[in-house]
């Protein structure tokens, strides 16, 4: 496939495989923040191509997996209410809240749509007009622009029975609250499509406090061997610097018009993170003059008391401290069939991953 | 628990429906031949034995590129019944309709079925009708059954207990052309792709192998759950491996864009004409000849192997050289693909 086959080419792959065997003599820890790096490396084996030296790490890259059980909770008690649609990516309908999900919900006869973008469900909205339409907006910066674009879209056509439960976080927060945590980090690999959104400004914070590499890679093969290259060559030689090695897509200074969307329609408010706890300006929030907007403002609901997991040690996993195999109920209690732990829901998630795709 | 209810992934075809077949229907329905649990339930008749089965088809929508609900409710048995060894002898079909459905439609979808049935040379024998009230079920729902005659020699290949390292897997063409034919003609996905579906039968492609006095180890129809739960199920439990080459698997270009831009990975999509063989290592480049003499098997390929290593597993050898296992696909991928 063009544009694709050219990043997957066998010969391309074993001569950095090579180049990084020939430069990387110390341990070193790697961790990539992105759900699709996750799967991308356990679907095209890379852990199994690389030297003993190497250790990678599945951070916090998983939205859906780093969502609050009660942002579910809430989302099923919106479900529940008489013509309330709650429109949302396919990923979250399965996640467990406290004493159900909406796939649950779903077969009790709740109206839930899966959608492919805020737009479908903006359409909902629209040939609905006498329900009212809930967008469940998950995310880190790859997708809190494109529901700023909603939002803005369903302010300009003044609808009134559209509205947005978000859980869009940013992603620096958690970078830098993962080493503050002890984590053993010698370099991240930075995520793609964020940064596409981003740039790489924001990494550079993180360089220049923590001395910690961050190189932004692509989704394929030979982006993420080369981004391991890089970050191999600056760890060898105790120089931590941003990079990009996926100049095919992202620019230092990222997307303006993106930004510009989010900055307009967000503001930033503490959130929490699954395995992370209460992270400061983590959050995105609609802004006051977006409140008509706002699910969580404008309908009313009794939400569940939020009842934790037990014995699941996604925390752990997100923080890249413990694998998944580690975890006492993976593959066992929790599999993707009957999850427990956000992280073996989404096909993104870190358990899911692992489980689909074990290296060998 | 007594409150639990049917979720749609119950229906995927992967792990949750096989736990639900395993704990609800198998443990009331007990009996030798159920529990065999293959494509058709192979029994005892007078000189051969008897390949019996039945399929239901709730495909959304139901006319798609390359065919239609009807089509895909012959072929569909028929390859069941072919994919034991069995010669498909006779079908029977039942109609559940929604009040409302134009007759047109209905016609369409009918001489479709006749059409099939012509070419697969199996005819419908027998058949029933109901009508629903409107909203009670979606436009048209088929299920059908089939008898085929089964020659002794053949009555192993649908469970395929004389696999040993080294035999050779067989595909006869490209996967997960189906699902991806019927997801993008779906309305709501907006892709502008003209995929075919694969559905075809392919009995004549078997026969013709079988025929031919090539000894098919095992053999199974590449359905809901793709290649990877084709390859997963086998190797389970199992003393030997099953390793494929990703390079040697063949994706068309058109599905495998769909694949990427959806994160759908093509081993886990439907196919509904596509056959896994093994075989012996001998017998392999002998049987690729043949398929790829047939109009269904021209891209047919030699995808992998029986391994001493990973016993009890499936695994990929991907494109750039890395190494996975395939596991079963869990949840549901695709709702109503076939």
């Amino acid at each position: 496939m063009k544009f694709i086959d050219e990043y997957r080419d066998r010969e391309l792959v074993q001569r950095i495989l090579k180049e990084i065997r020939h430069i990387s003599t110390r341990d070193i820890s790697l961790m990539e923040v992105c759900g699709g790096h996750t799967m991308a490396i356990q679907k095209f084996g890379i852990p199994s191509l690389l030297p003993t030296t190497i250790k990678l790490l599945s951070g916090p890259g998983c939205p859906v997996c780093v969502s609050s059980r009660r942002f579910i909770d809430h989302a099923i008690a919106i479900a529940r209410k008489e013509k309330h649609i709650i429109a949302t990516f396919g990923d979250l309908i399965r996640v467990p809240g406290s004493t159900s999900s909406l796939e649950k919900e779903k077969a009790n006869g709740a109206d839930i749509r899966i959608v492919y973008s805020i737009l479908d469900a903006i359409n909902l909205a629209k040939s609905h007009p006498d329900h009212k339409i809930v967008f469940l907006g998950i995310g880190f910066e790859t997708t809190a622009p494109g529901t700023a674009l909603g939002i803005l879209k369903a302010k300009q056509e003044q609808l009134h029975n559209f509205s947005l439960l978000s859980s869009h976080k940013i992603m620096p927060p958690a970078m830098e609250a993962l080493i503050d945590e002890g984590v053993q980090i010698d370099g991240y690999i930075a995520p793609g499509h964020v940064s596409t959104i981003t740039g790489t400004g924001m990494y550079q914070k993180i360089t220049k406090k923590y001395k910690v590499g961050c190189v932004v890679a692509g989704f394929e093969p030979t982006d993420l061997l080369k981004a391991i290259y890089m970050l191999v060559q600056q760890h060898e030689h105790d120089n931590p610097k941003v990079e990009i090695a996926y100049t095919r897509a992202v620019r230092s200074e990222g997307n303006k018009k993106a930004k510009e969307a989010m900055e307009e329609v967000f503001e930033l408010q503490d959130d929490w993170w699954r395995g992370l706890g209460i992270l400061p300006a983590s959050g995105l929030k609609l802004r006051d003059i977006y409140r008509n907007f706002d699910a969580s403002e404008v309908i009313e609901v009794d939400i569940e008391p939020t009842k934790e997991d037990k014995g699941c040690i996604c925390g752990e996993i997100l923080k890249g401290i413990s694998k998944p195999s580690d975890c006492k109920l993976f593959g066992r209690v929790c599999t993707p069939q009957a999850p427990v732990g956000a992280c073996m829901v989404s096909s993104e998630g870190a358990c899911a991953a692992f489980y689909r795709y074990r290296g060998s | 628990m007594a409150k639990d209810k049917i979720l749609l992934a119950h229906g995927s075809g992967g792990k949750i429906t096989h736990e639900l077949i395993n704990n609800l229907f198998v443990k009331y329905f007990r009996n030798p031949f159920l529990e065999k649990q293959t494509d058709s339930a192979i029994l005892p008749g007078y000189n051969e034995f008897l390949a019996f089965t039945t399929d239901g088809f709730v495909v959304d929508p139901i006319f798609f590129p390359g065919g239609d609900i009807g089509k895909l409710a012959v072929a569909g048995t028929v390859n069941d019944l072919a994919v034991s060894g069995a010669v498909p002898k006779y079908l029977s079909c039942s109609f559940i309709i929604e009040e409302g459905l134009l007759i047109s439609d209905l016609e369409k979808i009918v001489a479709s079925m006749a059409e099939e049935a012509a070419k697969a040379d199996v005819p419908i024998v027998t058949g029933d009708t109901k009508v629903v009230n409107k909203s009670k079920c979606d436009k048209i729902f088929i299920t059908t059954s089939g008898i085929g005659f089964l020659p002794d020699v053949h009555k192993k290949i649908s469970t395929g207990p004389d696999i040993h390292p080294g035999d050779k897997i067989i595909i006869n063409g490209s996967i997960a052309d189906h699902g991806m034919a019927v997801l993008a003609a779906r309305n709501d996905m907006e892709l502008q792709a003209e995929i075919l579906s694969d559905c075809a039968s392919l009995n004549g492609l078997i026969r013709s192998v079988l025929d031919a006095g090539i000894n098919i180890k095992f053999m199974r129809d590449a359905t809901r759950g793709g290649l990877a739960n084709v390859m997963a199920e086998l190797s389970s439990g199992k003393s030997y491996g099953l390793h494929l080459d990703e390079n040697k698997i063949l994706v068309q270009e058109n599905v495998r864009g769909i694949c990427e831009i959806l994160g759908f990975d093509p081993l886990y999509v439907a196919n509904e004409g596509k056959v896994v063989m093994v075989t012996g290592e001998k017998d392999a480049e002998k049987a690729l000849e043949i398929i790829k003499k047939h109009q269904h098997g021209r891209d047919a390929a030699i995808i992998g192997e029986a391994t001493t290593e990973h016993p009890g597993k499936a695994w990929l050898t991907t494109g750039i050289g890395g190494k996975r296992i395939i596991d079963m696909l869990a949840g549901e991928q695709l709702p109503r693909i076939c």
